[in-house]
Protein backbone atom coordinates (compact mmCIF):
# COMPACT_ATOMS: atom_id res chain seq x y z
CA UNK A 1 0.00 0.00 0.00
CA UNK A 2 2.72 2.19 0.50
CA UNK A 3 4.77 1.59 -2.18
CA UNK A 4 1.75 2.43 -4.41
CA UNK A 5 1.41 5.39 -2.47
CA UNK A 6 4.69 6.75 -2.96
CA UNK A 7 4.43 5.96 -6.71
CA UNK A 8 1.30 7.93 -6.97
CA UNK A 9 3.00 10.70 -5.80
CA UNK A 10 6.03 10.43 -8.07
CA UNK A 11 3.56 10.01 -11.11
CA UNK A 12 1.76 13.30 -9.66
CA UNK A 13 5.22 15.23 -9.34
CA UNK A 14 6.02 14.32 -12.97
CA UNK A 15 2.54 15.19 -14.73
CA UNK A 16 2.48 18.53 -13.50
CA UNK A 17 5.69 18.84 -14.27
CA UNK A 18 4.93 17.61 -18.29
CA UNK A 19 1.04 19.00 -18.18
CA UNK A 20 2.61 22.47 -20.07
CA UNK A 21 4.72 20.40 -22.21
CA UNK A 22 1.75 18.32 -23.11
CA UNK A 23 -0.94 21.02 -23.53
CA UNK A 24 1.21 23.02 -26.09
CA UNK A 25 2.21 19.46 -27.92
CA UNK A 26 -1.74 18.70 -28.00
CA UNK A 27 -2.11 22.27 -28.88
CA UNK A 28 0.23 21.29 -32.06
CA UNK A 29 -0.93 18.16 -32.53
CA UNK A 30 -4.35 19.42 -33.51
CA UNK A 31 -3.64 21.67 -35.78
CA UNK A 32 -1.69 19.46 -38.02
CA UNK A 33 -4.31 16.46 -37.88
CA UNK A 34 -6.15 18.62 -39.14
CA UNK A 35 -4.26 18.48 -42.75
CA UNK A 36 -4.00 14.76 -43.02
CA UNK A 37 -5.99 13.72 -46.40
CA UNK A 38 -9.93 12.75 -45.70
CA UNK A 39 -10.53 9.64 -46.72
CA UNK A 40 -14.10 8.47 -47.94
CA UNK A 41 -15.83 7.94 -45.02
CA UNK A 42 -18.21 4.53 -44.50
CA UNK A 43 -21.97 5.04 -45.68
CA UNK A 44 -24.47 4.33 -42.92
CA UNK A 45 -26.03 0.63 -43.52
CA UNK A 46 -29.38 1.82 -45.56
CA UNK A 47 -30.03 -1.23 -47.59
CA UNK A 48 -28.80 -4.17 -49.26
CA UNK A 49 -27.73 -1.82 -52.22
CA UNK A 50 -26.33 1.26 -51.53
CA UNK A 51 -25.69 2.96 -55.17
CA UNK A 52 -23.64 6.55 -54.29
CA UNK A 53 -23.03 7.13 -57.97
CA UNK A 54 -26.46 7.10 -59.32
CA UNK A 55 -25.68 4.48 -61.90
CA UNK A 56 -28.30 2.36 -60.95
CA UNK A 57 -31.83 3.18 -62.33
CA UNK A 58 -34.72 2.82 -59.46
CA UNK A 59 -36.04 -0.75 -60.63
CA UNK A 60 -32.83 -1.82 -61.19
CA UNK A 61 -32.26 -1.30 -57.47
CA UNK A 62 -35.14 -3.10 -56.23
CA UNK A 63 -34.69 -5.69 -58.49
CA UNK A 64 -30.81 -6.50 -57.01
CA UNK A 65 -32.81 -5.92 -53.32
CA UNK A 66 -35.39 -8.50 -53.95
CA UNK A 67 -33.36 -10.98 -55.27
CA UNK A 68 -30.55 -10.82 -52.01
CA UNK A 69 -33.88 -10.21 -49.76
CA UNK A 70 -35.44 -13.37 -51.31
CA UNK A 71 -31.90 -15.30 -50.88
CA UNK A 72 -31.19 -13.80 -47.05
CA UNK A 73 -34.75 -15.20 -46.28
CA UNK A 74 -34.17 -18.38 -47.82
CA UNK A 75 -30.50 -19.01 -47.05
CA UNK A 76 -29.59 -16.77 -44.35
CA UNK A 77 -26.38 -15.11 -45.48
CA UNK A 78 -26.56 -11.25 -46.11
CA UNK A 79 -24.81 -10.10 -49.13
CA UNK A 80 -24.63 -6.02 -49.31
CA UNK A 81 -23.55 -4.44 -53.09
CA UNK A 82 -22.11 -0.62 -52.64
CA UNK A 83 -20.97 2.01 -55.49
CA UNK A 84 -19.03 4.46 -54.67
CA UNK A 85 -17.35 7.19 -57.30
CA UNK A 86 -13.84 6.43 -55.58
CA UNK A 87 -11.94 5.39 -52.56
CA UNK A 88 -9.17 7.87 -53.56
CA UNK A 89 -6.63 7.93 -51.41
CA UNK A 90 -7.29 4.27 -50.00
CA UNK A 91 -7.17 1.36 -52.23
CA UNK A 92 -10.50 -0.32 -52.79
CA UNK A 93 -9.49 -3.31 -50.57
CA UNK A 94 -8.60 -1.26 -47.69
CA UNK A 95 -11.62 0.86 -48.19
CA UNK A 96 -13.70 -2.06 -48.55
CA UNK A 97 -12.46 -4.03 -45.37
CA UNK A 98 -12.78 -0.37 -43.20
CA UNK A 99 -16.59 -0.84 -44.46
CA UNK A 100 -16.60 -4.58 -43.41
CA UNK A 101 -15.46 -3.84 -40.44
CA UNK A 102 -17.86 -0.87 -39.53
CA UNK A 103 -20.93 -3.13 -40.90
CA UNK A 104 -20.57 -6.29 -39.96
CA UNK A 105 -22.55 -8.27 -42.28
CA UNK A 106 -23.75 -11.76 -41.67
CA UNK A 107 -25.83 -13.53 -39.24
CA UNK A 108 -24.87 -12.80 -35.33
CA UNK A 109 -24.22 -16.89 -34.72
CA UNK A 110 -22.92 -17.49 -38.23
CA UNK A 111 -21.37 -14.30 -39.40
CA UNK A 112 -21.85 -15.02 -42.93
CA UNK A 113 -21.96 -12.00 -44.64
CA UNK A 114 -20.33 -10.45 -48.84
CA UNK A 115 -20.08 -7.58 -48.94
CA UNK A 116 -19.25 -6.18 -53.02
CA UNK A 117 -17.64 -2.98 -53.63
CA UNK A 118 -17.62 -0.88 -56.94
CA UNK A 119 -15.63 2.46 -57.06
CA UNK A 120 -16.81 3.31 -60.39
CA UNK A 121 -14.57 6.33 -61.50
CA UNK A 122 -11.86 4.02 -60.58
CA UNK A 123 -12.82 0.89 -62.70
CA UNK A 124 -12.45 -1.59 -59.55
CA UNK A 125 -14.45 -3.84 -58.04
CA UNK A 126 -13.77 -5.93 -54.83
CA UNK A 127 -15.84 -8.70 -53.37
CA UNK A 128 -14.85 -9.15 -49.91
CA UNK A 129 -16.03 -12.08 -48.00
CA UNK A 130 -16.39 -12.59 -44.41
CA UNK A 131 -14.55 -15.32 -42.94
CA UNK A 132 -17.47 -17.73 -42.43
CA UNK A 133 -17.69 -18.09 -46.03
CA UNK A 134 -14.10 -18.12 -46.85
CA UNK A 135 -14.42 -21.63 -47.46
CA UNK A 136 -17.56 -21.33 -49.83
CA UNK A 137 -15.71 -18.55 -51.64
CA UNK A 138 -12.17 -18.81 -51.56
CA UNK A 139 -10.34 -15.72 -53.29
CA UNK A 140 -9.84 -17.58 -56.82
CA UNK A 141 -13.47 -18.13 -56.55
CA UNK A 142 -14.03 -14.48 -55.78
CA UNK A 143 -11.61 -13.43 -58.40
CA UNK A 144 -13.33 -15.67 -61.44
CA UNK A 145 -16.52 -14.50 -59.94
CA UNK A 146 -15.19 -11.17 -61.06
CA UNK A 147 -13.29 -11.58 -63.86
CA UNK A 148 -16.08 -13.71 -65.96
CA UNK A 149 -19.36 -12.22 -64.47
CA UNK A 150 -18.79 -8.94 -63.09
CA UNK A 151 -16.70 -7.41 -65.79
CA UNK A 152 -17.50 -7.95 -69.02
CA UNK A 153 -20.53 -6.46 -68.64
CA UNK A 154 -18.71 -3.52 -66.59
CA UNK A 155 -16.87 -2.87 -69.72
CA UNK A 156 -20.18 -2.63 -71.99
CA UNK A 157 -21.51 -0.47 -69.07
CA UNK A 158 -24.11 -2.39 -68.15
CA UNK A 159 -23.52 -2.56 -64.99
CA UNK A 160 -27.13 -4.02 -63.72
CA UNK A 161 -26.13 -6.66 -65.58
CA UNK A 162 -22.29 -7.39 -64.26
CA UNK A 163 -23.56 -7.24 -60.67
CA UNK A 164 -26.77 -9.52 -61.17
CA UNK A 165 -24.68 -11.85 -62.68
CA UNK A 166 -22.08 -11.44 -59.83
CA UNK A 167 -24.94 -11.95 -57.34
CA UNK A 168 -26.37 -15.07 -58.83
CA UNK A 169 -22.56 -16.58 -59.22
CA UNK A 170 -22.42 -15.68 -55.68
CA UNK A 171 -25.60 -17.12 -54.50
CA UNK A 172 -24.84 -20.25 -56.31
CA UNK A 173 -20.90 -20.67 -54.37
CA UNK A 174 -22.91 -20.28 -51.28
CA UNK A 175 -25.68 -22.33 -51.91
CA UNK A 176 -22.71 -24.96 -51.98
CA UNK A 177 -22.38 -24.67 -48.44
CA UNK A 178 -24.00 -25.81 -45.72
CA UNK A 179 -24.88 -23.22 -43.25
CA UNK A 180 -27.63 -23.38 -40.27
CA UNK A 181 -31.07 -22.35 -41.87
CA UNK A 182 -32.35 -19.03 -41.33
CA UNK A 183 -34.77 -18.84 -38.39
CA UNK A 184 -38.04 -18.99 -39.24
CA UNK A 185 -40.18 -15.56 -39.03
CA UNK A 186 -38.78 -12.21 -38.59
CA UNK A 187 -35.66 -10.72 -40.39
CA UNK A 188 -32.51 -11.90 -39.12
CA UNK A 189 -30.82 -8.51 -38.33
CA UNK A 190 -33.10 -7.67 -35.64
CA UNK A 191 -31.72 -10.21 -32.75
CA UNK A 192 -31.70 -8.87 -29.29
CA UNK A 193 -28.03 -7.43 -28.19
CA UNK A 194 -28.13 -8.33 -24.03
CA UNK A 195 -27.73 -11.96 -22.43
CA UNK A 196 -30.56 -14.23 -23.13
CA UNK A 197 -33.29 -13.27 -20.44
CA UNK A 198 -33.22 -16.91 -18.46
CA UNK A 199 -29.17 -16.85 -18.03
CA UNK A 200 -29.46 -13.27 -17.17
CA UNK A 201 -32.21 -14.01 -14.27
CA UNK A 202 -30.16 -16.78 -12.80
CA UNK A 203 -26.62 -14.16 -13.04
CA UNK A 204 -28.54 -11.77 -11.56
CA UNK A 205 -30.00 -14.55 -8.65
CA UNK A 206 -26.78 -15.89 -7.85
CA UNK A 207 -25.31 -12.47 -7.47
CA UNK A 208 -27.67 -10.73 -5.36
CA UNK A 209 -26.84 -13.37 -2.62
CA UNK A 210 -23.46 -13.39 -2.97
CA UNK A 211 -23.19 -9.36 -2.81
CA UNK A 212 -26.05 -9.37 -0.38
CA UNK A 213 -24.59 -12.06 2.17
CA UNK A 214 -21.30 -10.43 1.38
CA UNK A 215 -22.80 -6.92 2.21
CA UNK A 216 -24.82 -7.89 5.19
CA UNK A 217 -21.17 -9.07 6.62
CA UNK A 218 -19.95 -5.54 6.90
CA UNK A 219 -23.27 -3.29 7.05
CA UNK A 220 -25.76 -5.32 8.91
CA UNK A 221 -29.20 -6.36 6.47
CA UNK A 222 -30.99 -3.14 6.27
CA UNK A 223 -28.29 -1.17 4.63
CA UNK A 224 -27.44 -4.37 2.50
CA UNK A 225 -30.30 -5.06 1.06
CA UNK A 226 -30.49 -1.59 -0.25
CA UNK A 227 -26.77 -1.62 -1.99
CA UNK A 228 -27.58 -4.59 -3.33
CA UNK A 229 -31.32 -3.92 -4.51
CA UNK A 230 -29.47 -0.69 -6.31
CA UNK A 231 -27.03 -2.55 -7.66
CA UNK A 232 -29.74 -5.50 -8.82
CA UNK A 233 -31.47 -2.79 -10.34
CA UNK A 234 -28.46 -1.17 -12.04
CA UNK A 235 -27.24 -4.66 -13.01
CA UNK A 236 -29.94 -5.41 -14.88
CA UNK A 237 -30.70 -2.21 -16.53
CA UNK A 238 -27.24 -2.14 -17.87
CA UNK A 239 -27.26 -5.65 -18.89
CA UNK A 240 -29.88 -4.36 -21.01
CA UNK A 241 -33.27 -4.99 -19.46
CA UNK A 242 -36.05 -2.68 -19.98
CA UNK A 243 -36.74 -0.46 -17.18
CA UNK A 244 -39.56 -2.27 -15.68
CA UNK A 245 -37.17 -5.41 -15.67
CA UNK A 246 -34.81 -3.44 -13.68
CA UNK A 247 -37.28 -2.09 -11.41
CA UNK A 248 -38.63 -5.94 -10.71
CA UNK A 249 -35.32 -6.83 -10.33
CA UNK A 250 -34.79 -4.24 -7.75
CA UNK A 251 -37.65 -4.77 -5.50
CA UNK A 252 -37.09 -8.69 -5.80
CA UNK A 253 -33.83 -7.95 -4.32
CA UNK A 254 -34.95 -6.18 -1.34
CA UNK A 255 -37.17 -9.49 -0.59
CA UNK A 256 -34.52 -11.50 -1.16
CA UNK A 257 -32.23 -9.82 0.99
CA UNK A 258 -34.04 -8.59 3.87
CA UNK A 259 -37.19 -6.58 4.87
CA UNK A 260 -37.32 -2.60 4.46
CA UNK A 261 -39.61 0.13 5.17
CA UNK A 262 -41.72 1.53 2.18
CA UNK A 263 -39.39 5.14 1.79
CA UNK A 264 -36.84 2.96 1.07
CA UNK A 265 -38.44 1.17 -1.29
CA UNK A 266 -39.73 4.41 -2.67
CA UNK A 267 -36.23 5.89 -2.84
CA UNK A 268 -34.43 3.00 -5.00
CA UNK A 269 -37.88 3.04 -7.34
CA UNK A 270 -36.96 6.49 -7.80
CA UNK A 271 -33.34 5.89 -8.14
CA UNK A 272 -33.67 3.00 -10.79
CA UNK A 273 -36.28 4.97 -12.89
CA UNK A 274 -34.30 7.96 -13.27
CA UNK A 275 -32.08 6.37 -15.40
CA UNK A 276 -34.11 6.74 -18.14
CA UNK A 277 -35.79 4.18 -20.84
CA UNK A 278 -33.92 2.84 -22.75
CA UNK A 279 -34.29 0.19 -25.22
CA UNK A 280 -36.24 0.77 -28.88
CA UNK A 281 -36.72 -1.11 -31.49
CA UNK A 282 -35.26 -0.74 -35.13
CA UNK A 283 -37.58 -0.35 -37.66
CA UNK A 284 -38.73 -3.10 -40.39
CA UNK A 285 -36.40 -3.43 -43.32
CA UNK A 286 -32.61 -4.46 -43.41
CA UNK A 287 -29.79 -3.93 -40.63
CA UNK A 288 -26.91 -5.97 -40.60
CA UNK A 289 -27.05 -9.40 -38.85
CA UNK A 290 -23.52 -7.77 -37.05
CA UNK A 291 -21.65 -11.02 -36.68
CA UNK A 292 -19.49 -11.10 -40.37
CA UNK A 293 -15.93 -10.98 -39.39
CA UNK A 294 -13.99 -10.05 -42.34
CA UNK A 295 -10.21 -11.03 -42.17
CA UNK A 296 -9.13 -9.70 -45.55
CA UNK A 297 -10.74 -12.53 -47.68
CA UNK A 298 -12.05 -12.03 -51.19
CA UNK A 299 -10.48 -10.48 -54.52
CA UNK A 300 -10.38 -7.42 -56.13
CA UNK A 301 -10.47 -6.83 -59.97
CA UNK A 302 -10.59 -3.71 -62.54
CA UNK A 303 -12.28 -3.21 -65.77
CA UNK B 1 -15.61 -9.64 14.01
CA UNK B 2 -13.13 -12.09 11.93
CA UNK B 3 -15.92 -12.91 9.75
CA UNK B 4 -16.56 -9.29 8.88
CA UNK B 5 -12.93 -8.05 8.74
CA UNK B 6 -12.56 -11.40 6.03
CA UNK B 7 -15.60 -10.13 3.82
CA UNK B 8 -14.56 -6.40 4.02
CA UNK B 9 -11.10 -7.35 2.84
CA UNK B 10 -12.45 -9.59 -0.03
CA UNK B 11 -14.84 -7.02 -1.18
CA UNK B 12 -12.27 -4.31 -1.75
CA UNK B 13 -10.14 -6.36 -3.19
CA UNK B 14 -12.16 -6.79 -5.70
CA UNK B 15 -13.88 -3.66 -6.33
CA UNK B 16 -9.85 -2.16 -5.94
CA UNK B 17 -8.52 -4.84 -8.49
CA UNK B 18 -11.67 -4.11 -10.84
CA UNK B 19 -11.28 -0.39 -10.52
CA UNK B 20 -7.18 -0.39 -11.24
CA UNK B 21 -7.22 -2.36 -14.20
CA UNK B 22 -6.35 -5.32 -13.48
CA UNK B 23 -8.92 -7.41 -15.23
CA UNK B 24 -8.52 -4.70 -18.63
CA UNK B 25 -5.19 -6.07 -18.20
CA UNK B 26 -5.84 -9.50 -18.69
CA UNK B 27 -8.39 -9.12 -21.16
CA UNK B 28 -6.54 -6.99 -23.43
CA UNK B 29 -3.20 -8.58 -22.78
CA UNK B 30 -4.74 -12.23 -23.95
CA UNK B 31 -6.26 -9.83 -26.90
CA UNK B 32 -3.16 -9.35 -28.13
CA UNK B 33 -1.97 -12.57 -27.91
CA UNK B 34 -4.61 -13.60 -30.06
CA UNK B 35 -4.29 -10.83 -32.36
CA UNK B 36 -0.67 -11.90 -32.71
CA UNK B 37 -1.26 -15.38 -33.35
CA UNK B 38 -3.78 -14.49 -36.45
CA UNK B 39 -0.78 -12.37 -37.74
CA UNK B 40 1.81 -15.63 -37.32
CA UNK B 41 -0.86 -17.46 -38.54
CA UNK B 42 -1.12 -15.27 -41.92
CA UNK B 43 2.50 -14.83 -42.41
CA UNK B 44 2.57 -19.06 -42.34
CA UNK B 45 -0.17 -19.56 -45.22
CA UNK B 46 2.53 -17.28 -47.06
CA UNK B 47 5.67 -19.20 -46.45
CA UNK B 48 3.16 -22.11 -47.35
CA UNK B 49 2.37 -20.92 -50.32
CA UNK B 50 5.75 -19.91 -51.78
CA UNK B 51 7.31 -23.17 -52.80
CA UNK B 52 4.45 -23.47 -55.40
CA UNK B 53 5.00 -19.86 -56.64
CA UNK B 54 8.75 -20.96 -56.98
CA UNK B 55 8.14 -24.07 -58.40
CA UNK B 56 5.99 -22.79 -61.36
CA UNK B 57 8.47 -19.93 -61.69
CA UNK B 58 11.24 -22.61 -62.13
CA UNK B 59 9.32 -24.13 -64.84
CA UNK B 60 9.71 -20.57 -66.41
CA UNK B 61 13.20 -21.12 -69.06
CA UNK B 62 15.78 -18.66 -68.07
CA UNK B 63 13.57 -16.76 -65.12
CA UNK B 64 15.70 -14.14 -63.21
CA UNK B 65 17.67 -16.46 -60.95
CA UNK B 66 18.73 -13.56 -58.87
CA UNK B 67 15.08 -12.70 -57.96
CA UNK B 68 14.04 -16.46 -57.71
CA UNK B 69 17.14 -17.00 -55.61
CA UNK B 70 16.36 -13.93 -52.93
CA UNK B 71 12.68 -15.57 -52.47
CA UNK B 72 14.02 -18.51 -51.56
CA UNK B 73 16.97 -17.36 -49.18
CA UNK B 74 14.32 -14.85 -48.10
CA UNK B 75 11.90 -17.58 -46.72
CA UNK B 76 14.06 -20.01 -45.37
CA UNK B 77 15.67 -17.00 -43.29
CA UNK B 78 12.13 -15.98 -41.85
CA UNK B 79 11.11 -19.76 -40.75
CA UNK B 80 14.20 -20.38 -39.32
CA UNK B 81 13.11 -17.89 -36.63
CA UNK B 82 10.76 -19.27 -34.28
CA UNK B 83 7.79 -17.73 -34.40
CA UNK B 84 5.75 -17.80 -30.92
CA UNK B 85 3.42 -16.15 -29.03
CA UNK B 86 5.92 -14.84 -26.54
CA UNK B 87 7.93 -12.94 -29.36
CA UNK B 88 5.56 -10.15 -28.29
CA UNK B 89 7.45 -9.28 -24.74
CA UNK B 90 10.87 -9.61 -26.75
CA UNK B 91 11.49 -6.54 -28.43
CA UNK B 92 14.57 -7.96 -30.11
CA UNK B 93 13.39 -10.78 -31.34
CA UNK B 94 9.91 -8.55 -32.12
CA UNK B 95 12.26 -6.52 -34.74
CA UNK B 96 14.55 -9.70 -36.31
CA UNK B 97 11.22 -11.68 -37.02
CA UNK B 98 9.32 -8.26 -38.36
CA UNK B 99 12.79 -7.72 -40.54
CA UNK B 100 12.86 -11.22 -41.86
CA UNK B 101 9.34 -11.18 -43.01
CA UNK B 102 9.21 -7.39 -44.25
CA UNK B 103 12.19 -8.87 -46.68
CA UNK B 104 10.53 -11.36 -48.01
CA UNK B 105 7.73 -9.31 -49.00
CA UNK B 106 9.89 -7.49 -50.68
CA UNK B 107 11.42 -10.48 -52.62
CA UNK B 108 8.34 -11.72 -53.03
CA UNK B 109 6.89 -8.40 -54.83
CA UNK B 110 9.92 -7.93 -56.84
CA UNK B 111 9.56 -11.36 -58.30
CA UNK B 112 5.97 -10.65 -59.09
CA UNK B 113 7.01 -7.51 -61.16
CA UNK B 114 9.68 -9.41 -62.93
CA UNK B 115 7.43 -11.65 -63.67
CA UNK B 116 5.37 -9.54 -65.92
CA UNK B 117 7.91 -9.57 -68.16
CA UNK B 118 7.38 -13.30 -69.14
CA UNK B 119 4.83 -13.59 -71.41
CA UNK B 120 4.45 -17.61 -70.64
CA UNK B 121 4.43 -16.77 -67.01
CA UNK B 122 0.97 -14.41 -67.48
CA UNK B 123 -0.54 -17.01 -69.65
CA UNK B 124 0.36 -19.89 -67.11
CA UNK B 125 -2.86 -20.28 -65.56
CA UNK B 126 -1.59 -21.85 -62.39
CA UNK B 127 0.50 -19.09 -61.73
CA UNK B 128 -1.88 -16.46 -62.42
CA UNK B 129 -4.12 -18.49 -59.66
CA UNK B 130 -1.40 -18.33 -56.78
CA UNK B 131 -0.87 -14.57 -57.84
CA UNK B 132 -4.66 -14.01 -56.55
CA UNK B 133 -4.00 -16.57 -53.51
CA UNK B 134 -0.47 -14.54 -52.77
CA UNK B 135 -2.72 -11.32 -53.27
CA UNK B 136 -5.49 -12.50 -50.81
CA UNK B 137 -2.76 -13.05 -48.42
CA UNK B 138 -0.84 -10.36 -48.50
CA UNK B 139 -4.28 -8.96 -47.55
CA UNK B 140 -5.07 -10.74 -44.76
CA UNK B 141 -1.70 -10.12 -43.69
CA UNK B 142 -2.29 -6.38 -43.42
CA UNK B 143 -6.01 -6.80 -41.60
CA UNK B 144 -4.15 -8.96 -38.93
CA UNK B 145 -1.34 -6.32 -38.86
CA UNK B 146 -3.62 -3.72 -38.42
CA UNK B 147 -5.95 -5.57 -36.07
CA UNK B 148 -2.63 -6.12 -34.25
CA UNK B 149 -1.60 -2.89 -33.89
CA UNK B 150 -5.02 -1.68 -32.73
CA UNK B 151 -5.38 -3.96 -30.00
CA UNK B 152 -1.48 -3.07 -28.55
CA UNK B 153 -1.99 0.47 -28.99
CA UNK B 154 -5.38 0.09 -26.52
CA UNK B 155 -3.05 -2.32 -24.42
CA UNK B 156 -0.27 0.49 -24.39
CA UNK B 157 -2.70 3.20 -23.37
CA UNK B 158 -3.96 1.38 -20.46
CA UNK B 159 -0.36 0.46 -19.30
CA UNK B 160 0.78 3.79 -19.91
CA UNK B 161 -2.02 5.99 -18.57
CA UNK B 162 -2.47 6.72 -14.48
CA UNK B 163 -3.65 5.29 -12.76
CA UNK B 164 -3.91 1.98 -14.21
CA UNK B 165 0.06 2.07 -15.11
CA UNK B 166 0.94 1.51 -11.36
CA UNK B 167 -0.92 -1.85 -11.80
CA UNK B 168 1.06 -2.04 -15.15
CA UNK B 169 4.00 -1.82 -12.56
CA UNK B 170 2.99 -3.87 -9.70
CA UNK B 171 1.77 -7.04 -11.87
CA UNK B 172 4.82 -6.46 -14.27
CA UNK B 173 2.82 -5.45 -17.35
CA UNK B 174 5.20 -4.13 -19.90
CA UNK B 175 4.31 -1.77 -22.78
CA UNK B 176 3.99 -3.78 -25.84
CA UNK B 177 6.49 -3.79 -29.03
CA UNK B 178 3.86 -2.23 -31.95
CA UNK B 179 5.38 -2.51 -35.73
CA UNK B 180 7.05 -0.52 -37.12
CA UNK B 181 8.56 -0.02 -40.56
CA UNK B 182 11.93 -1.25 -41.47
CA UNK B 183 12.72 1.54 -43.63
CA UNK B 184 11.36 4.60 -42.42
CA UNK B 185 13.79 7.11 -44.29
CA UNK B 186 13.54 5.12 -47.44
CA UNK B 187 9.31 5.84 -47.32
CA UNK B 188 8.92 8.98 -46.24
CA UNK B 189 11.52 10.70 -49.01
CA UNK B 190 9.15 11.49 -52.58
CA UNK B 191 10.58 8.84 -54.98
CA UNK B 192 12.87 10.41 -57.61
CA UNK B 193 10.64 10.57 -61.22
CA UNK B 194 13.10 10.96 -64.00
CA UNK B 195 12.25 9.84 -67.96
CA UNK B 196 15.73 10.80 -69.42
CA UNK B 197 17.23 7.08 -68.75
CA UNK B 198 15.62 3.90 -68.08
CA UNK B 199 14.80 3.30 -64.37
CA UNK B 200 17.87 0.87 -62.56
CA UNK B 201 17.27 -1.31 -60.12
Amino acid sequence: MRRIGRLAGQCVLALSVRTLTALVLCAWLTSTAAWAQEVLPVPPLAGRVIDQTATLSTPQVAALDAKLAAFEAQAGPQIVLLLVPATAPEDIASYAQRVADIWKIGRRAVGDGVLVVVAKNERAVRIEVAKALEGAIPDLAARQIIDRAIVPAFRTDDYAGGLNAGVDQLIARINGESLPAPRAGGPTGAQPTGLPLQEMGMFLFVGVLAVGGLLSAIFGRKLASVFTAVAAGGAAWWLGAGVLMALGAAVATVVVVGVLGVGTVVKIIAMTAGRGGGGGGGGGGFSSGGGGDFGGGGASGRW
Amino acid sequence: MLRRALALATLSATLLLGGCGYNDFQRLDEQVKSAWSEVLNQYQRRSDLIPNIVATVKGEANFEQETLTKVVEARAKATSIQATPELVNNPEAFKKFQAAQGELSGALSRLLVVSENYPNLKANQGFQDLRVQLEGTENRITVARGRYVKTVAEYNVLARSFPTNLTAMIFSYPVKENFTVQNEAAISAPPAVTFDKPASK
